[in-house]
């Protein structure tokens, strides 16, 4: 079965989960021996490991038509695709794109990020999406996340093929609840025109049943999963200066992931012990307001903000941790509370997570409750049963949430769409 | 003739309320008495009333044919005490008609058998056999031990205690292709007789009783009698141990389970099948068998051991924790710290930390006032260390309870000998003050009258003596236990 994928991000080079679960969905899926994945990314770095699937550089795909000199040619393609697949798209343009700004060799420019003009950015894509499209054979389309449901929208209008949609976050758990009524729009009008839709949780089903008024039949649940440690990540050492125990919190510091919740919690365990120190870990818009809501509870010795932490300084302070905290107010799954816990490390997550429908050893409170959430915290430091039962019963449980599982469901729903 | 051997168990625990580690030393209240309340009452109204009544009316239309037995928890007694006193009044008129026996168990329902290095299961087994015989004015002759926790040691410990049976599940592991309807005997004690729960027909009642999905649903009490009455005829009796709640609340009124009960009797007498005590039928039959039990087994969940109570990382830490703190809360003697620890060590705060989550989740969640076995143990904790705080400020730190207990002997032994002693000299210095009262108001006598008086003088001289001595003594003493005291009070 050949599968054609739009995506947005993958690693090495990502800028939330989204990347993280299209990688894994996709090793996983290819562990099946008839699948055939080709993934579309606005702008690939090159250093993507395409052992298993292959990448399409929307960047490098033309849409209007340009006959570049062969050198001009090789040069602007860079390696990223070769000039034969470069001509193969060229011969499948059938729109006019000239209203949009190409290069010279007709194709068009992407940051690859989430900059200010994201909605020209998903426009431009769809726009390639028309092209590529038409040029390759596939049985299934299949978009991740809001910014390339109008490429799959397209794809399946032109080629007649069904859509899945893959919703890993909805604008309503990004906002808590205040929704900007464009990106709502463009959700709604992927999920309404999708042949079926798959959610990384039963929260986000409902989100999207209730919210978007979509019909349940046609929402299936399938849960993330996480990748193994790999050996360089194991081998890290953990960096402690003082005997201290290290309560961390690690994400951006936004509305969506609750940290003032956090900040409280630490303030009221602080009344009760000194050996402990907690960390927030990652940056983000409301930061600053942190650092004074710190302040005027008097504990800035000992709360402390590292600011963003890059590639492996994430894991040397996971594994400097004793307790990893995730009180998000919306999380439509949340994959780190699963890399902390394959570390050994005792998480917190909030009821409010995706993540919390799977997970069984690690300890669930509402993102309000910070009494519960103090007293978690304060058991995990304190009682050394709790801290070694959720250390190794959490590694045992997260090492059996694979990627390969997921993979299979999500398998079982495009047989069920094509009506295998 | 066959008999059916009822026995039910009563037990509610005292469920602890949201206790926050900022209570720790600041709060020493621990109990969630709303729900506590709320929960027995309910019970009571459900279950134990109607369920009394029922069986009351059925001893007495049947005149002794019908019997049962009890195993209510001391901590249950308290809590009917407190919240709901007609109960107990309604089981003192069933012990009345002599048709009902009741067990002995552990006062606070607890896992002290256990723990084999402490006396504490003696203790609480003696405590709850007073209470029992304060209550209703039989003493408890067979044993029931919490959540029907047995092994060979245990076994013997029991009988050590003057029971001479007791009551167990009828494992599968244990027994084998052996029946659970015989008596056995204890492996290390042969004259411990064991009777075991058969746990089908038990389970028949309690679980099965109204599932639509059971292929022998609706059960009638015929059938259930022909069940009995089918039994090979070598087997004298069936036991059936049936948690109380089962009537009524676990089985709701309108599943039809009090008819059941009602009707049990009569058909029973037309299946020829009677009903018995444990202690008629451990008088009436001997043992055709020994068991050995060398691991603790149980009736909880698929596997029969302990794992629900102590299964985990979590409930050995806490347990441990609990046990450790036990010989200190004996050596204070404080009424309230006695009563906390008591109430502390139901097994049911252990229950809920289990985290089998997949088969028998489902049944420790149902019964659990926690949203997560993490919880559970969390509120426990704080709870057990505000507790072990309390119970530590009696003492001075440092002091290892060998030492402790050796100084507290000596303080109680001295203090009895300075009381002894006081009384000693008061009754002498009463008696010196009447001789003087004797010896002044006379001063001319006759010779014979005077070398009397002169013999009693030297007598009460030679007291006068004596208490000295004791008064010299005394002071000696008393320097001696206040800086002792001081020391302990350290």
């Amino acid at each position: 079965m050949k599968a054609l994928m739009f995506g947005w991000e993958f690693p090495p080079h990502i800028l939330g989960g989204l990347g993280t679960a299209s990688y894994g969905l996709t090793k996983g899926m290819s562990l099946q021996q008839d699948m055939d994945i080709t993934f579309m990314l606005p702008k690939p770095w090159g250093d993507e490991d395409q052992s298993f699937l292959k990448i399409i550089a929307a960047n490098k795909v033309p849409v209007v038509w340009q006959d570049p000199e062969w050198n001009y040619l090789c040069q602007q393609l860079d390696g990223r695709m070769s000039p034969e697949e470069y001509y193969r798209y060229r011969d499948c343009i059938r729109e006019d794109f000239h209203h949009i700004g190409t290069s010279g060799i007709g194709s068009i420019e992407f940051s690859g990020r989430y900059p200010d003009n994201l909605l020209e950015e998903i426009g431009n894509y769809t726009a390639v999406a028309n092209v590529v499209c038409r040029s390759l054979d596939f049985d299934i389309i299949h978009s991740h996340d809001w910014l390339t449901y109008p490429a799959g929208v397209v794809a399946k209008q032109i080629t007649g093929k069904p859509l899945v949609i893959h919703v890993h976050a909805t604008d309503f758990d990004r906002s808590r609840g205040n929704v900007n009524p464009t990106v709502y729009g463009i959700e709604k009008y992927g999920m309404d025109m999708a042949d079926h839709i798959i959610t990384v949780s039963n929260l986000t089903r409902d989100t999207v049943i209730y919210r978007y008024g979509i019909d349940p039949a046609k929402v299936t649940t399938v849960h993330n999963a996480v990748e193994p440690i790999s050996k360089e990540i194991e081998n890290i050492q953990p960096i402690k200066g003082s005997k201290d125990k290290v309560v961390t919190f690690l994400g951006r510091i936004t509305m969506q992931k609750g940290p003032e919740y956090f900040v409280e919690a630490a303030y009221r365990v602080l009344q009760k012990t000194q050996n402990v120190r907690f960390v927030m870990a990652g940056s983000g818009d409301m930061m600053d307001k942190m650092i004074r809501h710190a302040a005027y509870r008097k504990i800035t010795d000992r709360f402390h903000f590292t600011g963003f932490l890059k590639g492996n300084q994430v894991h040397e302070m996971l594994k400097s941790s004793d307790v990893y905290i995730m009180p998000s107010v919306s999380e439509p799954f949340g994959i780190s509370p699963l890399e902390a816990m394959q570390v050994g490390v005792p998480t917190i997550i909030s009821k409010q997570s995706g993540c919390a429908e799977i997970l069984y050893n690690a300890i669930k409170i509402d993102y309000w409750d910070i009494d519960a959430m103090a007293d978690a915290i304060y058991s995990i430091i304190t009682y050394p049963s709790m801290y070694s039962f959720l250390k190794n019963e959490g590694k045992k449980e997260v090492d059996e949430i694979k990627w390969e599982y997921a993979a299979l469901k999500v398998r079982k729903v495009y047989d069920m769409v094509l009506g295998h | 003739m066959k008999s059916i051997c009822f026995y039910f168990q009563i037990h509610q625990p005292f469920r602890l309320r949201r206790y926050r580690f900022f209570d720790i030393g600041n709060d020493h209240y621990y109990y969630d008495d709303y729900n506590n309340e709320e929960i027995i009452r309910r019970i009571a109204e459900n279950c134990y009333l109607p369920a009394n009544n029922l069986i009351l009316q059925l001893i007495k239309e049947n005149n002794g044919f019908f019997k049962v037995a009890y195993s209510i928890s001391g901590i249950a007694l308290e809590q009917l005490e407190l919240y709901a006193p007609e109960v107990i009044d309604s089981f003192r008129e069933l012990a009345k008609t002599g048709c009902v026996e009741f067990l002995g168990e552990t006062y606070a329902h607890s896992l002290s058998s256990l723990n084999e290095d402490s006396e504490e299961f003696e203790t609480q087994v003696k405590e709850h056999c007073n209470k029992i015989e304060a209550l209703f004015g039989m003493k408890p002759k067979v044993f029931r031990n919490s959540e029907l926790i047995y092994s060979d040691a245990i076994g013997e410990r029991v009988a050590q205690l003057g029971f001479k049976g007791m009551v167990t599940e009828g494992a599968k592991y244990v027994l084998g292709w052996k029946s659970p309807n015989y008596v056995y005997c204890c492996a290390n004690n042969p004259r411990m007789k064991l009777l075991l729960r058969n746990f089908k027909l038990s389970d028949d009642l309690t679980f099965r009783f109204s599932d639509w999905a059971w292929d022998q649903y609706p059960l009638t009490a015929d059938k259930f009698a022909g069940w009995i009455a089918e039994t090979p005829e070598s087997e004298k009796f069936v036991n059936l141990f049936i948690n109380y709640e089962t009537f009524g609340e676990v089985q709701k009124a309108h599943s039809g389970i009090f008819e059941f009960l009602k009707a049990l009797p009569e058909f029973a007498k037309q299946k020829n099948v009677s009903f018995a005590t444990p202690s008629d039928i451990i008088d009436q039959y001997m043992p055709v068998d020994q068991i050995s039990v060398p691991y603790p087994m149980s009736w909880a969940d698929e596997e029969r051991d302990v794992s629900a109570w102590l299964g985990n990382e979590l409930q050995r830490e806490a347990f441990e924790k609990l046990c450790s703190i036990g010989e200190r809360v004996h050596l204070s003697q404080d009424r309230r710290l006695l009563q906390d620890w008591y109430y502390l060590q139901t097994s049911d705060h252990f229950y809920y930390m289990c985290t089998k989550h997949f088969t028998d989740g489902a049944v420790h969640s149902f019964f659990s006032p926690y949203d997560s076995p993490f919880e559970a143990f969390t509120n426990y904790m704080n709870v057990l260390s505000d507790f072990i705080d309390r119970v530590n400020s009696q003492f001075p730190e440092g002091i290892d309870n060998e030492e402790l207990s050796a100084l507290m002997k000596l303080i109680n032994t001295q203090e009895n000998l300075i009381e002894k002693l006081t009384e000693e000299n008061k009754a002498l210095k009463e008696c010196n003050a009447n001789a003087e009262m004797a010896v002044s108001p006379a001063p001319k006598k006759r010779v014979c009258r005077k070398k009397a008086e002169s013999a009693e003088l030297t007598e009460t001289s030679k007291t006068e003596k004596k208490a000295k001595s004791a008064k010299s003594s005394e002071k000696e003493e008393k320097p001696k236990t206040a800086r002792k005291r001081k020391t302990t009070e350290k």
